[in-house]
C-alpha cells in the first residue's frame, strides 16, 4: 500500500486585500511524503511565508484544500486546529520566541504539558533529552533570556521537537545563525527525517542548505516554479 | 486522555505574577484598600443603623394598636352633586378608647407572628415642684412592658420589684427627680390634664442617658395611670405588640388593623424620617464603597492590559504551539485572580483591624462605644463583590489576548 502524503494541498489560492487586492498564492498544489526533508525557496515576496502559515493551520483565510496526515484541515474549527498544531506540528521561526521568564527546560516542556500525553516526570526527561540532542543540556536550568542568539534558537528547535511532531516547519530558522550553528541545525533536521521519519519543511534563503536537502520547492509570484 | 494533572496555564500565570512582583503588589494593594474600605464602611453603617433601630425600640413597640380620634361624619352622604350639606365636624367624644381590651389582647396573643403584647396607659401630667410646675408625662408599667422595652436595665436606683410591691409607687427619670429634688422614698405630687392629683412614692430612678426622656418621663403602675385619667380599670390607651420579625412590621400591622378594626401603626411608619435617613445613609455608604472597589478593579484591568501588550509575542507563540483561546483566557484571568485574592486577603485583615480600633472608640451618652458590627455576612458580601470585579477586570483584557491572531504577530 503506497503511503499517503503527510502534507497535501489542492489548488490553494489566497488574496491579500490591503492595501489593494492581490493574489498572493495562485493555486498551490503540493504533496510531501513522510520523512521528506523539503526546502522552500524563492525570491523575497514570492509568498513562501504566506504558504507556510496556511500549511501550519494558523492562517485559515484561503481557498482550496489542505490535508495533513490524511485529515482534511480546511474548514475545521479554531480549537481543533490548535489541537492538531499541538500534536502534529512543530514550529521554528527566524526569531526564537522563547518565553523569557522561564528556564530553557520549562520552555521546551510547555507544548508537552499542554498536550498532557505524558506525566510531568516523563515530559521533563524528554525535554532534557531534546536539549541534549541540540547540545543545550548544560543550559537547561538557565533563564532563556540569559542565552546567546544561537543557543536560544537551538532551545526553540528543542521545543518544536518535544511532542515528536509529524511535521517540523521552519520559516528561515537559520536566518539569524552563523554557518557553524546553521550546520548543526541542518544535521539535526537531516537526522530527524532519516531516523525518526519526521517530515521537514523549511523556508530558506541559504542555497547550500537547500541543495543538501531531499527536495527543493521554488516559489515564484505566488506559484510553484516548475523549472526544477 | 490527559495523563497528568499539571496545569500549565496556572504555571504560566503564576510565573507572570512572580516576575512582575512590584506591579502585582501595587495592584493588590489597590484591591486591599477597596475591600477594606468597603467592609469597614458597611460595618459602620450597619452598626449605626442597628443602634438607631435599637434606640427606636427603647420607646416604640414593633406595632402600636390604638383607636384613632374620629371626626363626626355628615348624616347625609355628600356625593358633591346636588345638595350642599352644611356640616360642622368635631371629634366624637369618648371615641378614643379600645372596647374590651382584654379580649383584644387575647386575640393578639393567639397570632403566630406575635412575640409579646403589652397594654399601656399614658398621660400628660404636671409634676409639682414647690410653687412651680414641671410638665411631663407618665407611662404605665407592667412586666410585659418591662420586658418589651428593657426598662429594668435603665433603673439606676431602687428596683422594679419595689414598683410591683408599691401600688402608689413612681419611677421618675433622673432629670425629673433632680428638678423636684426628690430622693428614693420621697413623695411627689402629680396632676393630670383631667385635674386629678395624686401623691406618689419614689421607689426607683431610671436613666436612659437621653436628656429629653430623663427630664420628663416617669413610670407608674397601670391603675395609677388609669385613675389619673379618671378612667376605670378596663381603660387602655394603646396596646403595644412585638412580633417575631420586626422587618415585616408593615404588612403585619396592616393585617392587625384588618383583624381588630383598630388602627395599627408599625414602627417603620411611626419613625418614617429616621428610617428614611437610615436607608439614605446605607445607600450612600454602599455607593461610595462600591466605587472604591471599582477603582481597585481598574488597577487589575490596567496591569493585565499592560502584561498582554508586553507579552503579545508570547501569546502568539503559545497559540501557534496549540494553546486554545480558552487557555489564554485562563492564564490571564488567573493572573487577575491571584492579584485580587492577595488583595482581598490583606483587605480582610485591614478591615478587621479598622473595625476593632473603631469599636474601642468611646462616644459617650446613650451611645457608649462606637456602634460598629463585626459580621461575617458583610465580609462575605465584600469578598463576593471583590471577586466579581476581579473576574471582570481579568476577563475583559484576557478575551482580547485570546483573540490575538498569531499569524499577524509572528510574520513581522
Ligand atoms: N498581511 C499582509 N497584507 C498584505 N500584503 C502582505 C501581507 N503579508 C505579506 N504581504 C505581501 O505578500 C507577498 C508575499 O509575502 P511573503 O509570503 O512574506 O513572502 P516571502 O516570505 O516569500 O518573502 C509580499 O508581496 C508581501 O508584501
Ligand atoms: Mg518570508
Amino acid at each position: 500500500m503506497p503511503s499517503e502524503p503527510v502534507l497535501q494541498t489542492d489548488k490553494i489560492i489566497k488574496y491579500f486585500h490591503e492595501p489593494v487586492k492581490f493574489k498572493v498564492l495562485d493555486g498551490i498544489s503540493i504533496a510531501i511524503n513522510r520523512g521528506e526533508f523539503v526546502s522552500l525557496v524563492g525570491k523575497s515576496g514570492s509568498g513562501k511565508s504566506t504558504l507556510l502559515y496556511v500549511l501550519s493551520t494558523m492562517d485559515t483565510d484561503y481557498e482550496g484544500r489542505l490535508k495533513i496526515d490524511g485529515e482534511t484541515i480546511t474548514g475545521q474549527k479554531q480549537n481543533s486546529l490548535a489541537t492538531i498544531r499541538n500534536e502534529k506540528i512543530g514550529f521554528v521561526f527566524q526569531f526564537h520566541y522563547l518565553l523569557p521568564e522561564f528556564t530553557c527546560l520549562k520552555n521546551v516542556m510547555i507544548p508537552a504539558l499542554r498536550l498532557g500525553k505524558y506525566s510531568y516526570r516523563e515530559i521533563e526527561e524528554k525535554a532534557y533529552h531534546k536539549l541534549e540532542i541540540l547540545g543545550m543540556k548544560e543550559q537547561a536550568l538557565k533563564l532563556s533570556s540569559k542565552l546567546s542568539g544561537g543557543q536560544q534558537q537551538r532551545v526553540a528547535i528543542a521545543r518544536a521537537l518535544i511532542n515528536d511532531p509529524l511535521i517540523i516547519m521552519g520559516d528561515e530558522p537559520t536566518g539569524n545563525l552563523d554557518s557553524k550553528n546553521t550546520d548543526i541545525v541542518f544535521d539535526i533536521f537531516r537526522q530527524l527525517s532519516q531516523e525518526e521519519k519526521q517530515t521537514i519543511l523549511v523556508v530558506t534563503h541559504d542555497n547550500d542548505f537547500a541543495q543538501k536537502s531531499d527536495r527543493i520547492i521554488e516559489m515564484k509570484d505566488g506559484g510553484i516554479n516548475m523549472r526544477l | 486522555m490527559k495523563r497528568n494533572n499539571y496545569n500549565i496555564n496556572s504555571y504560566i500565570s503564576t510565573t507572570y505574577v512572580i516576575s512582575q512582583r512590584r506591579l502585582t503588589l501595587i495592584a493588590s494593594l489597590g484591591v486591599t484598600i477597596g475591600i477594606a474600605i468597603y467592609i469597614f464602611m458597611i460595618s459602620l453603617s450597619s452598626g449605626v443603623d442597628r443602634f438607631s433601630t435599637a434606640s427606636i425600640f427603647k420607646n416604640t413597640s414593633h406595632i402600636k394598636i390604638y383607636k384613632n380620634e374620629k371626626i363626626s361624619a355628615p348624616l347625609i352622604d355628600n356625593d358633591g352633586k346636588n345638595i350642599g350639606v352644611i356640616i360642622n365636624p368635631r371629634i366624637v367624644p369618648e371615641s378614643d378608647r379600645i372596647v374590651n381590651p382584654l379580649q383584644l389582647i387575647d386575640l393578639l396573643n393567639r397570632q403566630t407572628s406575635v412575640q409579646s403584647v403589652s397594654p399601656q396607659v399614658s398621660a400628660n401630667v404636671f409634676y409639682a415642684a414647690g410653687k412651680s410646675q414641671i410638665s411631663g408625662h407618665i407611662v404605665s408599667i407592667n412586666e410585659e412592658a418591662d420586658r418589651m422595652f428593657n426598662i429594668g436595665s435603665t433603673i439606676v436606683e431602687g428596683s422594679m420589684e419595689d414598683m410591683h410591691n408599691t401600688a402608689n409607687g413612681i419611677i421618675p427619670g433622673v432629670g425629673v427627680a433632680e428638678k423636684l429634688n426628690a430622693r428614693l422614698g420621697d413623695n411627689i405630687s402629680i396632676t393630670s390634664s383631667r385635674n386629678v392629683t395624686k401623691i406618689l412614692k419614689v421607689v426607683g430612678l431610671f436613666s436612659t442617658k437621653n436628656q429629653g426622656t430623663d427630664d420628663t418621663k416617669s413610670y407608674v403602675n397601670m391603675p395609677v395611670a388609669q385613675q389619673l385619667l379618671a378612667e376605670g380599670p378596663d381603660y387602655v390607651s394603646v396596646i403595644n405588640v412585638n412580633i417575631t420579625d420586626y422587618d415585616k412590621a408593615v404588612s403585619v400591622a396592616r393585617h392587625f388593623s384588618f383583624l381588630t378594626g383598630y388602627d395599627a401603626e408599625d414602627w417603620i411608619t411611626a419613625n418614617e424620617s429616621t428610617v428614611a435617613s437610615e436607608d439614605m445613609r446605607a445607600l450612600l455608604f454602599s455607593a461610595i464603597s462600591f466605587s472604591i472597589l471599582l477603582v481597585a478593579g481598574f488597577g487589575i484591568y490596567n496591569i493585565l492590559n499592560m502584561t498582554i501588550k508586553q507579552k503579545i509575542d508570547e501569546i502568539a507563540i503559545l497559540k501557534a504551539m496549540g494553546f486554545q483561546g480558552k487557555d489564554v483566557i485562563r492564564i490571564f484571568v488567573q493572573q487577575g485572580l491571584i492579584i485580587g485574592l492577595i488583595g482581598m486577603l490583606l483587605g480582610v485583615i485591614l478591615s478587621s483591624i479598622l473595625i476593632f480600633l473603631v469599636s474601642k472608640v468611646y462616644i459617650g451618652g446613650d451611645i457608649g462605644f462606637f456602634p460598629v458590627v463585626f459580621e461575617f455576612s458583610i465580609f462575605a458580601e465584600g469578598l463576593l463583590f471583590g471577586l466579581i470585579i476581579t473576574i471582570c477586570a481579568g476577563y475583559i483584557p484576557a478575551r482580547k489576548a485570546a483573540n490575538v491572531d498569531p499569524v499577524a504577530i509572528l510574520r513581522k
